[in-house]
């Protein structure tokens, strides 16, 4: 059982968690990821590490809510328990001076690419930062990220913080500018948004690092469902992931696989949602 | 009756298997062998001849004393027979029911020369299911030595290793990466072959009396490096098992639909997707299933789906259909013969001598079928096994909605993470010595799977034994490494 020790409201649907995990935190890296089970009945979800705490053997975790399994985890406060948490997992990020580095977070995607940017910094790079969410309310860690970066835009699909464009304009701008001297991009975020930073990277010739979060069961690579096509095969993106080469992903393979429980993930939420009403009733009944 | 004659033992019949009703079965996940009543199990002990030279035991990969606890047995001294049975074998209630009896114990009885064997492998489940009910046989650990080992891996191997270095005094502590122990026994073999509370019942027994330190969620080559554990116990034993799935090389394996038999089976049988929604982790596998291969792993997998298309079907709906596709002939399936027989009964379908070429798939990236060609058995190879060769012009294609790849698979790669040292073969299997389990990095022995690729749970119990032994003797100071 890992409990759950330091518990935030990001935004809406996105929270923060720190769970004592001293066996994950002693040897985890920017770039890695977990695999947690909320209990019994769960599933195996992976989650990025969105920094950690080697002294208090602590992993903060960063999670939207999207489905039955977030939403449930979300709803757990500081003091409960998960019943398994299991990582570090995947390669770590690497980490060395490249210059100047672009780094990209779409929606819950900022968590993870904090302690990217953070440790490229450390490494004595020059790193630009462009972080985006669909309005300003699930928008979150601009401060922190602010204070990693030598350079921070921000974005809004609606205009309501920062700029109103997709985080690939600003991208754009940059590679265009040749005293910027780009040379690597990573990105984290949804698939689609990773998708086009890559296609826009692309005709620069500008290496870009994104980190996949496909289906994923046991995390150790004894399932292959987490495999992604890339231009020279498939690979497991839990032992030889999360982080590819932005531009050998299919991503439409890729976009297809992640969409292939959809049914199954809202019946799922019904399914929850239904006990969730009975077990309230219950509760009242019994006042 | 146990004064019988030769001759009468001779005449006495094996004993069939009570079974859950072949159709009724198709629609749940509960144990399809229901086990022998005491009478019965009895009954099918008079047939043993307690030949003189027992041929049995030889064929137990841990020699297993057969004729010793089948005498027990059959003399109702039921105490006794699990006494006989635990001195090779601290899991009779899980080896009774996966072992391949056919091609060990029972092979090589001497009453199947002319007709049927004793039925080794049911009596062995009988005094299994009678230990685990009654405890008879208690586990003790022995005075504590001050020794500390390390166990990579809660499959057959690694328990086993772990139970024995256990009772010698040492102290144990046991990592699995998944969330709970039992490898393959709880990811792999479903619930109507091998009860999970079996499983369940055996390791928590064990590590229970024995105090073994049980660590869940810790992934060795991650959590800790392989030095680092050695930093810190006196040695170390890996039985991280061979998970790793292969997938064809043919075009449209990345389709939708198209798993690995581990991707399936770990959904249905450790995350319980045949429950979903009780249980979070779904399946789906739509309407007709293809299943390639015919190991113990795809009979399982085409079993797991026939039961979970019965599972989903409404009244009145004719449900799905589910085949294996096999490239060789019947007389080659690697399968246990129960499980085939089993598959049989339950309605699955048989594609043999057919070879897949390709998964095809729709627009939306979903696989619809599967491109198959006709094979023949050729010319005898070296080992004189007919090589199966495509019949020209003979591809057709099967309609599908599920394609799952039983092919095989190779050692689970994140232990060997910084284990400087520790040889592989071009396999990617751990080098090891076949009797003691010492691999080439010194203080770590190695077993099961992970050592010979793919096997039986048995032969992986056998090899966690004979290390276990072996460290034991180290450990002691009976033997040095060198
Ligand atoms: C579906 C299926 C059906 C089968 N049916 C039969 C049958 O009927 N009869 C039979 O005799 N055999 C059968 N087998 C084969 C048999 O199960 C295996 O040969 C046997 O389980 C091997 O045991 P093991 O201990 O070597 O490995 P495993 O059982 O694979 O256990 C290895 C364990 O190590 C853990 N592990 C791996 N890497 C790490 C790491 N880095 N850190 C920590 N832990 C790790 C794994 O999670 C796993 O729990 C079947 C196999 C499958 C897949
Ligand atoms: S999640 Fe199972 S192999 Fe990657």
């Amino acid at each position: 059982m890992y409990r759950i020790m330091k518990k935030e409201v990001l935004s809406d649907v996105v929270k923060l968690m720190e769970i004592e995990a001293p066996h994950v935190a002693r040897k985890a890296q920017a770039g890695q990821f977990v695999i947690v089970r909320i209990d019994e009945f769960g599933e195996r979800i992976p989650l990025t590490i969105a920094d950690f705490n080697r002294e208090a053997g602590t992993i903060t975790i960063i999670f939207q809510e999207l489905g039955k399994s977030t939403i449930q985890l979300g709803k757990l406060n500081v003091g409960d328990t998960i019943s398994s948490f299991a990582g570090p997992l995947g390669h770590p990020t690497e980490v060395k001076n490249y210059g100047t580095v672009v780094c990209m977070g779409g929606g819950v995607g900022v968590a993870p690419i904090y302690p990217i940017a953070r440790a490229l910094k450390e490494a004595g790079n020059t790193v630009i930062s462009i972080i985006g969410a669909r309005n300003k309310e699930l928008l979150f860690w601009e401060e922190k990220m602010r204070a990693v970066s030598d350079e921070l835009v921000v974005c809004t699909d609606d205009g309501s913080h920062g700029r109103k464009s997709l985080v690939t304009e600003p991208l754009k701008e940059l590679l265009e500018n040749r005293d910027k001297k780009v040379s690597h991009v990573w990105a984290i975020g949804p698939a689609v948004m990773m998708k086009f930073v890559t296609l826009t990277t692309k005709p620069y010739d500008v290496p870009t690092t994104v980190s996949l979060n496909t289906i994923m069961i046991d995390g150790t690579g004894m399932c292959g469902g987490c495999r992604v096509l890339l231009e020279d095969g498939a690979q497991f993106v839990c032992v030889d992931g999360p982080e590819f080469n932005g531009h050998k992903v299919n991503w439409d393979s890729l976009l297809s696989r992640l969409s292939f429980y959809k049914d199954e993930e809202k019946k799922a939420m019904e399914h929850y949602a239904h006990k969730c009403r009975l077990e309230s009733a219950a509760a009242k009944g019994e006042k | 009756m146990t004064d019988m004659t030769t001759q009468q033992r001779m005449k006495i019949k094996r004993h069939e298997m009570p079974n859950q009703d072949q159709v009724v079965r198709r629609g749940n996940y509960t144990e399809v062998a229901l086990g022998y009543s005491e009478e019965t199990a009895k009954a099918e002990a008079e047939r043993c001849l307690q030949c003189k030279d027992p041929k049995c035991i030889s064929g137990c990969p841990v020699g297993v004393m057969i004729p010793q606890f089948i005498k027990a047995l059959r003399e109702g001294d039921m105490v006794k027979a699990v006494e006989w049975m635990k001195v090779k074998n601290n899991l009779p209630a899980i080896c009774g029911r996966v072992c391949p009896q056919e091609v060990q114990c029972e092979g090589n009885c001497i009453l199947g020369k002319k007709g049927e064997a004793v039925a080794i492998g049911r009596l062995e489940r009988f005094v299994g299911d009678y230990e685990l009910a009654h405890r008879t046989c208690p586990l003790v650990k022995a005075a504590d030595t001050g020794k500390k080992i390390a166990v990579v891996g809660s499959g057959p191997a690694g328990l086993t290793c772990a139970v024995d270095l256990a009772r010698e005094g040492h102290k144990v502590t046991l990592y699995e990466s998944l969330h709970g122990p039992g490898g393959v026994l709880v990811y792999g073999i479903p619930e109507f072959r091998l009860p999970k509370a079996v499983v369940h019942g055996e390791i928590s027994y064990a590590v229970d009396c024995l105090c073994i330190d049980l660590k869940t969620d810790h992934v060795i080559g991650r959590s800790f490096t392989l030095d680092e554990l050695l930093a810190e116990n006196d040695a170390v034993f890996l039985g991280t098992g061979a998970g790793l799935p292969s997938f064809m090389r043919i075009p449209g394996i990345n389709l939708n639909g198209v798993m690995s038999a581990n991707e399936f089976l770990t959904r249905v049988n450790l995350m319980k997707a045949y429950q979903f929604p009780d249980y979070d982790t779904p399946v789906r596998i739509g309407k007709k299933v293809a299943v390639i291969g015919a190991g113990n792993v795809a009979m399982d997998a085409v079993r797991c789906s026939k039961r979970l298309l019965s599972l989903q079907t409404g009244q009145g709906e004719a449900p799905g259909e589910a085949h294996i596709v096999y490239r060789r002939s019947k007389d080659e399936v690697p399968a246990r013969k129960e499980e085939v027989h089993h598959a049989e009964e339950e309605g699955v379908i048989f594609n043999f001598l057919t070879n897949p070429v390709e998964i095809i798939g729709n627009e939306k990236g979903a696989v619809t079928g599967l491109k198959c060609i006709k094979m023949q058995l050729g010319e005898p190879d070296k080992s004189g096994r007919r090589q199966p060769v495509p019949v020209e012009g003979s591809e057709f294609v099967m309609e599908v909605d599920t394609v799952i790849m039983a092919l095989g698979t190779n050692p689970n790669p994140i232990v060997f993470v910084d284990a400087e040292g520790l040889d592989r073969t071009k396999h990617g299997t751990a080098v090891a010595d076949t009797e003691t389990g010492r691999t080439k990095k010194k203080r770590v022995w190695a077993g099961g799977d992970v050592v010979t690729g793919a096997a039986t749970v048995i032969s992986a119990m056998g090899a966690g034994k004979r290390a276990a032994a072996d460290m034991n003797a180290f450990l002691k100071g009976e033997r040095t490494w060198e």
